[in-house]
Order: structure tokens, then C-alpha cells, then sequence
């Protein structure tokens, strides 16, 4: 099982700490999703796990090998990072073969007809290909790896709205076909929430939360109506990302809605409602943080 | 079966929703075969943990059973049990924020009495 545990890990970039003491256990055969705003230490993160750069402090393990003694798990991860580190100027169907070496369960024909799908020219190099297709040939090579853990940073780079769409229908596929342990590091939420069944959250280098994505957004709500009544019912209550538009206010309480609650807060003339994952995101992420 | 997930309700229940709807208008009929989870999971580019939770509440609910090998069906009787089930709420979810908007707008009651006949006349066109 294609478990990952993180322990202790840091890494400082200069005066900036980019992974600050992260200790995480990433479950194997979900999708997870590991999401921060630009900066937070996910590329980081990520390139300290499948060592491709190494950390000041902490240990990284996969499947119970230790990523630093025993680099040979690191065969069983397919990470497609946000740079390119193909040669430029290789066919990109010797890519493909070269690909097998390295992850021999790679299936070349499933990776044609994904290809062909997304009208991608495999008789091109690295070098012609836009930023669009540079992320499908990358995206293209992890789903047909083969490989038990897949870890995408920044998948969607560059694509439009109908080959996003393509690409997250093939992920699903490919993980319902063969369950994987996956981690989609993203800043286009709302696209990927549904997809999620984890999500981490990191910002300023530190995961400060990791959880069910259900149970999450299970556990705040948003609440609005006229200010002052959407006042009175937030006192004592944790809430953030408050919103004011004329004498209309809105804010995410971050906790389960208890039916008696509810039944007060309708009582006062305030509607509730669902947070989506995006706007939990970014009321968790701000810097002026949570209000009690 | 189309689907948005902006509602008030967790992924699973819309999606479960969504496909008792499907049994209501004789979509998926009584003892006929559902398309498998991972086949919801693709084309509504949702988690299949998802789909086979949306499927499992509706097994549950006594709405799907498994046929072991073939895969989920539609249990005999589940359309009626659809029916008694959403009429319950059929006054909450319906009636109360009809006669809240009417308030808002001033419309009498009496108003909205012709007016649900009317379209009652209408539909009864329509489903003949």
C-alpha cells in the first residue's frame, strides 16, 4: 500500500522557511488534494518527497521505505512537476518508450489513445509544444506510468476548459480502473473539489489542516442576512471570511450547524447555506485569519 | 442527469437525489439496471468514493438493491417509496417558499388558487 508518511520535515530557501516542520501520513489509494495559495510550499513539499531536492530536517517514507536510505520506492511515483525536465529536443514517442524503462508497467498503447483524445502530435519534441500541451504530455505519461502513486503538481497548466474537463474524466478512469494513491496539488479549486476525497491545506509552510473533504465542508456553513442580526448570531461563534455589502452581511462559520442553531438564526431572518471547498480555502488561507 | 453541486446539500445526497428523480419520471424503471458507480464517477468528473456513497444511501433507503455480479438495480416498489418519501416534504420545500415569495410580491392567496388551477388545466394538457 502505497502509503506516505512525512515526519519533522523542513526546508528553508534563505530567510524564507518554504516547509516549516510538516508531519503528515497521506492515505494510500485516495485522491488527495494539497492545496495552498502561490507560495505556501506545495512545489516544495512535494519535490522533498520524491527527493528531488533534500531536506534540512525529517524523514519522508513510502509504502515503509525510507525515501532517503532506499530511493528504489521512488520507481512506484509518477510526479509531474510544473517544470519540464524532458530534453528538448527527444521525439515525444521516444519520451514514451523512455518512460517504459523507467516505469515498466507503462501501457504505450493506453498512452496513444490518450493522445489521440486530446489531439496531441507525438512526432513533436518537448521544445514545440506549448505550455497547454507540455502539461497533457506530462499528465499523459503518469496516467499510462502505471505506477501506484501519482502526484501531480499543477496539472492543468496552461489547458483549456475542454481538455481540463478531459483530463480530470481520464484521472477518475484511470484511478477507478486501478485504485492509486494521488495527490493533486492545485490552486483551481473549485474545478478539482468534487474529485477530492482528502484535502490538505498548506499555507506559510505548515499543512494547517488535513481532513475528509466531506467532513469539512460538513463542518462550517456560510450564514447571512441583515448585518446587524448576522452580528448578534456570529458573537461566540468562530467565523471568518465575514463579508459586508450595504446592511447585508455574510460570513463562514466554521462549525457544524446545529439544528437549534438554525432554528434561531431562521427565527432572526438569516439564511444558511453550503461553503464550497474554494471559499472555505481562502478564508482559511487569509492572513487575517480566524475570528472568535 | 445533469449536475451542479452548488447546492445546500453534500455531493452524495444531490447525486442520489438526482438519480431518484431519474426512477420518479420512469428514467431508470422499477427492477431495470443503473449505470455503475464509475461510470457517474467519469462523466460527472466526481470521486467514485462519492458515487458509491450517493449508491449505498439509496440501497439504504431501499431504493437500489445489488445483484450480486450484474451490479445495482432498481428495487420493485422504490417509485412509490420515492413518492411517500418526498411528500412529506412536499409543504416545506415547496408550498411554504411559494407562499413566501407570494408575501414578498403581495399576491393574495386567492390570487395563487386561480393560479394553480390554471396551470393545473395546462399540465393536464401537456401529460395527456
Amino acid at each position: 500500500m502505497m502509503t506516505i508518511v512525512v515526519k519533522n520535515l523542513s526546508k528553508r530557501y534563505g530567510a524564507t522557511q518554504a516547509v516549516d516542520d510538516v508531519s503528515l501520513t497521506i492515505a494510500p489509494n485516495k485522491i488527495h488534494g494539497l492545496l495552498g495559495r502561490n507560495g505556501a510550499g506545495k512545489t516544495t513539499l512535494l519535490n522533498l518527497i520524491t527527493r528531488k531536492i533534500f531536506p534540512d530536517s525529517g524523514e519522508i517514507s513510502i509504502a515503509g521505505q525510507n525515501v532517503m536510505a532506499n530511493d528504489m520506492i521512488l520507481s512506484q511515483v509518477f510526479h509531474v512537476t510544473e517544470k519540464n525536465y524532458y530534453p528538448a529536443d527527444y521525439r515525444l514517442k521516444k519520451l514514451l518508450r523512455w518512460c517504459k524503462e523507467f516505469y515498466p508497467q507503462t501501457d504505450l498503447p493506453y498512452a496513444e489513445s490518450l493522445a489521440k483524445q486530446f489531439a496531441l502530435n507525438l512526432e513533436k519534441t518537448p521544445g514545440g509544444l506549448s505550455t497547454g500541451y507540455a502539461s497533457i504530455f506530462k499528465a499523459i505519461m503518469a496516467l499510462a506510468s502505471g505506477a501506484p502513486a501519482l502526484i501531480f503538481d499543477e496539472p492543468v497548466l496552461g489547458l483549456d476548459a475542454g481538455h481540463r474537463e478531459l483530463l480530470y474524466k481520464e484521472l477518475i478512469a484511470c484511478y477507478s480502473r486501478s485504485p492509486k494513491t494521488i495527490i493533486i496539488s492545485t490552486h483551481l479549486i473549485e474545478e478539482v473539489a468534487g474529485i477530492l476525497e482528502e484535502a490538505m491545506i498548506i499555507d506559510e509552510g505548515r499543512i494547517v489542516l488535513q481532513r475528509p473533504v466531506e467532513d469539512l465542508l460538513e463542518q462550517s456553513y456560510t450564514v447571512s442576512g441583515e448585518a446587524e442580526k448576522v452580528e448578534a448570531y456570529l458573537a461566540g461563534r468562530p467565523c471568518s471570511g465575514a463579508e459586508t455589502m450595504g446592511r447585508h452581511k455574510s460570513a463562514i462559520v466554521l462549525e457544524r450547524l446545529a439544528p437549534t442553531a438554525e432554528q434561531d438564526g431562521k427565527e432572526l431572518g438569516l439564511e444558511f447555506g453550503r461553503v464550497s471547498l474554494q471559499k472555505l480555502f481562502i478564508s482559511l488561507t487569509n492572513s487575517q485569519g480566524v475570528r472568535r | 442527469m445533469f449536475l451542479n453541486f452548488t447546492g445546500d446539500k453534500p455531493i452524495y445526497r444531490q447525486l442520489a437525489d438526482a438519480i431518484e428523480d431519474e426512477v420518479l419520471r420512469g428514467i431508470f424503471d422499477e427492477e431495470s439496471q443503473i449505470v455503475s458507480t464509475t461510470e457517474m464517477a467519469v462523466t460527472l468528473r466526481i470521486n467514485p468514493a462519492t458515487a458509491n456513497k450517493a449508491v449505498g444511501w439509496l440501497v439504504a433507503e431501499g431504493i437500489l438493491y445489488k445483484k450480486r455480479g450484474l451490479g445495482m438495480f432498481v428495487a420493485p416498489g422504490a417509485k412509490r417509496k420515492i413518492q411517500r418519501k418526498r411528500r412529506k416534504g412536499f409543504y416545506h420545500s415547496f408550498v411554504l417558499p411559494l407562499l413566501g415569495e407570494a408575501a414578498a410580491l403581495q399576491i393574495p392567496v386567492s390570487e395563487i388558487i386561480t393560479m394553480l388551477e390554471r396551470g393545473a388545466s395546462v399540465h393536464d394538457d401537456h401529460s395527456r
